[in-house]
């Protein structure tokens, strides 16, 4: 089943896996997805924070946690700015332990906005608080970073096109290889039966520990969006790439800004420099 | 205060005498400002006041972070993300903070290869030279300690690997690297005293920036021409110089100015940049990171450090003459401390009567590649260690040493410099007209 639904989402989007395979080198294929938040003046697009959300709500975190955003910050500008007591409503589904309760033995609570997400229940499955900013040096260590300057690549989108990258294990590999077969996470396991005489991997990606957490239709939003799995994708990597940098369209305003003013000034201290200087000088000779 | 002739400070009212009979501190700001200053520096003297901005800009950041963050190693990395998430502003302060590092080093790059290339570091301004140099390691001992301060992956594997080069050193290395550390591993009181340090060390900076203005100060600028200002009386100096209030001052502005424009706009809209996304993973010590590279800034000399493997025939004789207590490890970290002795000894390795490369045909070209060198070692040294990069980097620091050892002492021997100008003032008025005619 899931090489039907993998291979249908590839045939009809015609785009992620078969460029994946297309490219055949070990390196995964980061897929360039069009963020919104990409770029000097690009902001978070609130109603994808919100889909992101629930795709993070009903099923990361079953095994994942984001201990270090605060779920109070689900209300702020410029992040998925829900209605405050949707907040408090969302608060009160996660339980949270409290040291304070119990006479100092601890005991679980229903969460308030005031706490955090819960660490991940699962061991082993990494915290996604940060994950969009730890992930955004998909280019490997000796990369120029160049993709990541003009095209604005980052964390979010090696995440959305991991998550879009698990496809049917090729036939070298041995049956009991633990792990699912994902084209763009590198960092796994690989079977010796995969590589040429040089050691060369002959297909791209490695075996991740997670299976495949999203097969398209996982969730069904309320205004009816698409649920296709790449659009899933995105928006999850949009809601994780928001819990990494919630201030980015804080930070940008500033930005520009603080560049804006900046410009202003150099402008009048070049005309103060050209006057103070121009009783100092001749009329240039060339 | 300079040897140049210029006006005094004059306490006029009666309230400046009164001041000035008991602290010369008006005086002193005076003569500071209105410092003759050759008149034809160009656009690369800017970069001191840039620098001094910068520290500035780092002293307040980093005080403000001070007050959000926790040295503990089950704390750092949380209260780091508290400063970007919950603290006002905080996420700014902090990417100030960071990118501020590199600006710092954008600046004394280019500030250190002005000198070389005009004779900066020549007579009579060797001490000057010298403190800069003081000025460049605590800078880099700084950078390094503030960036264990986040407790990320990079920064937990990397302390670990800096502090490793001090394992080299034969007999007490071991010692060295536990007194360092305050342990045999990178730990809680590594960080303690890191964080220490790292607030430590950028008031000495500052100390040591007022020697180095003190320094310059006592010989007078160098300029572009490397022609020593007139001093023969006021009038003759003033031909050569004007006041660095408001002439330098309004000037330099205006350069900082620029630069932030660009400085803001990667705080604004790429403030990671420049960083490694594995530093935004908590530090594991179980966890090694497939690849540990150092911030862009350490990469020249890192390289350096890298490049003599056990295999390079100037190893393999040390090796052998030393009976085995340098090995090819303690020769790269020798090799690194010893890229920056060469560099601050240039003021003795250069034989050349001419001060500024200006005039100097054949020293052009090899500065030339100099800093084509140095941009090799930087891009080198975050590449893997196989061929051809082995080989690069070797032949890259070996270019590296000769400039120094022998390219400087030779040059002048051997080079004919061009005539240079009689007086500051002929320059000026060569390039900008002469404002009398």
């Amino acid at each position: 089943m899931f090489r039907k639904i993998t291979l249908s989402a590839a045939i009809a989007l015609g785009m992620t896996s078969g460029a994946a395979l297309a490219a055949g080198g070990a390196e995964g294929h980061v897929e360039d997805y069009a963020f919104s938040f990409e770029g000097p003046f690009g902001s978070y697009d609130q109603m994808q924070l919100q889909r992101g959300l629930q795709i993070y709500t009903e099923i990361c975190a079953a095994c994942h946690g984001m201990q270090f955003v605060r779920i109070g910050t689900l209300a702020d500008e410029g992040g998925p700015a829900l209605p405050e007591d949707q907040v408090f409503a969302y608060a009160e589904r996660i339980e949270v332990f409290d040291k304070s309760l119990a006479d100092g033995e601890g005991d679980f609570r229903p969460a308030t906005p005031a706490d955090k997400f819960p660490a991940s229940a699962l061991a082993g499955a990494p915290d996604l608080s940060l994950m969009a900013k730890a992930r955004a040096g998909f280019h490997g260590p000796y990369g120029t970073g160049l993709a990541q300057l003009v095209q604005g690549m980052g964390g979010a989108e090696y995440i959305a096109s991991l998550l879009h990258g698990y496809e049917e294990a090729p036939e070298c590999a041995p049956e009991d290889m633990a792990g699912s077969y994902n084209t763009v996470f590198t960092a796994g396991g690989f079977p010796d039966s995969c590589k040429d005489e040089h050691g060369n991997h002959l297909v791209p990606g490695s075996w991740i520990g997670m299976p495949q957490p999203l097969m398209g239709e996982d969730v069904e939003f309320a205004d009816g969006h698409s649920n296709e799995l790449h659009h899933e994708v995105q928006d999850v990597a949009a809601f994780l790439m928001w819990a990494a940098e919630p201030k980015l369209n804080a930070r940008k305003e500033a930005g520009l800004t603080g560049v804006i003013f900046l410009i202003a000034l150099s402008v009048l201290l070049y005309a103060t420099n050209k006057r103070i200087w121009a009783p100092h000088k001749g009329k240039k000779k060339h | 205060m300079s040897g140049i002739p210029h006006d005094h400070y004059e306490p006029k009212t009666r309230g400046e005498k009164w001041l000035h009979s008991r602290l010369g501190i008006v005086g002193l700001i005076y003569d500071t400002l209105m410092i003759p200053t050759p008149k034809n520096l160009n656009w690369m003297w800017i970069w001191g006041i840039v620098l001094a901005f910068t520290l500035g800009l780092q002293i307040i950041t980093g005080v403000v972070l001070v007050m959000h963050y926790t040295p503990h190693v089950d704390m750092a990395f949380a209260s780091i993300e508290h400063i970007m998430r919950d603290v006002n502003g905080g996420h700014m302060i902090r990417y100030f903070h960071m990118n501020g590092a590199s600006l710092f080093f954008i600046a004394v790059y280019a500030h250190i290869f002005r000198g070389l290339y005009y004779g900066s570091y020549k007579a009579p301004r060797e001490v000057t030279w010298i403190v800069g140099m003081l000025m460049y390691l605590v800078m880099m001992g700084t950078a390094f300690m503030g960036y264990v301060l986040p407790w990320g992956q990079m920064s937990f594997h990397g302390t670990a690997v800096i502090t490793g080069l001090f394992g080299a050193i034969p007999f007490i290395g071991e010692a060295i690297q536990t007194w360092l550390l305050g342990a045999t591993a990178v730990g809680q009181p590594a960080l303690n005293r890191f964080f220490s340090l790292h607030y430590l060390l950028p008031f000495i900076l500052a100390g040591l920036t007022i020697v180095h203005i003190w320094a310059f100060h006592s010989t007078g600028n160098n300029n572009p021409t490397g022609v020593e200002v007139r001093r023969g009386s006021k009038e003759e100096a003033q031909k050569d110089t004007l006041p660095f209030w408001p002439y330098f001052v309004i000037k330099d502005l205006f350069a900082l100015a620029v630069i932030l424009v660009v400085f803001v706009a990667i705080v604004g809209f790429m403030p990671n940049y420049l960083g490694h996304p594995d530093n935004y993973v908590q530090a594991n010590p179980l966890v090694t990171p497939s690849h540990i590279v150092p911030e862009w800034y350490f990469l020249p000399f890192y390289a350096i450090l890298r490049a003599f493997t056990a295999d390079v025939w100037a190893v393999k004789f040390v090796s052998f003459i030393t009976a085995g207590i340098v090995d090819a490890k303690f020769f790269g970290v020798l090799a690194m401390f010893g890229a920056i002795a060469v560099m601050a000894l240039a003021p003795w390795l250069d034989t050349s009567s001419v001060r500024s490369g200006r005039y100097r045909p054949m020293f052009k070209a090899w500065f030339a590649v100099l800093v084509v060198d140095f941009f090799v070692l930087m891009w080198v040294g975050a590449q893997s260690t196989d061929f051809p990069f082995d080989w690069i980097s070797l032949i890259a620091a070996t270019y590296w040493f000769s400039y120094f050892l022998i390219i400087l002492p030779l040059l002048g021997v051997i080079e004919k410099p061009l005539a240079q100008p009689a007086t500051i003032e002929d320059d000026f008025n060569a390039h900008y007209g002469n404002p009398a005619e």
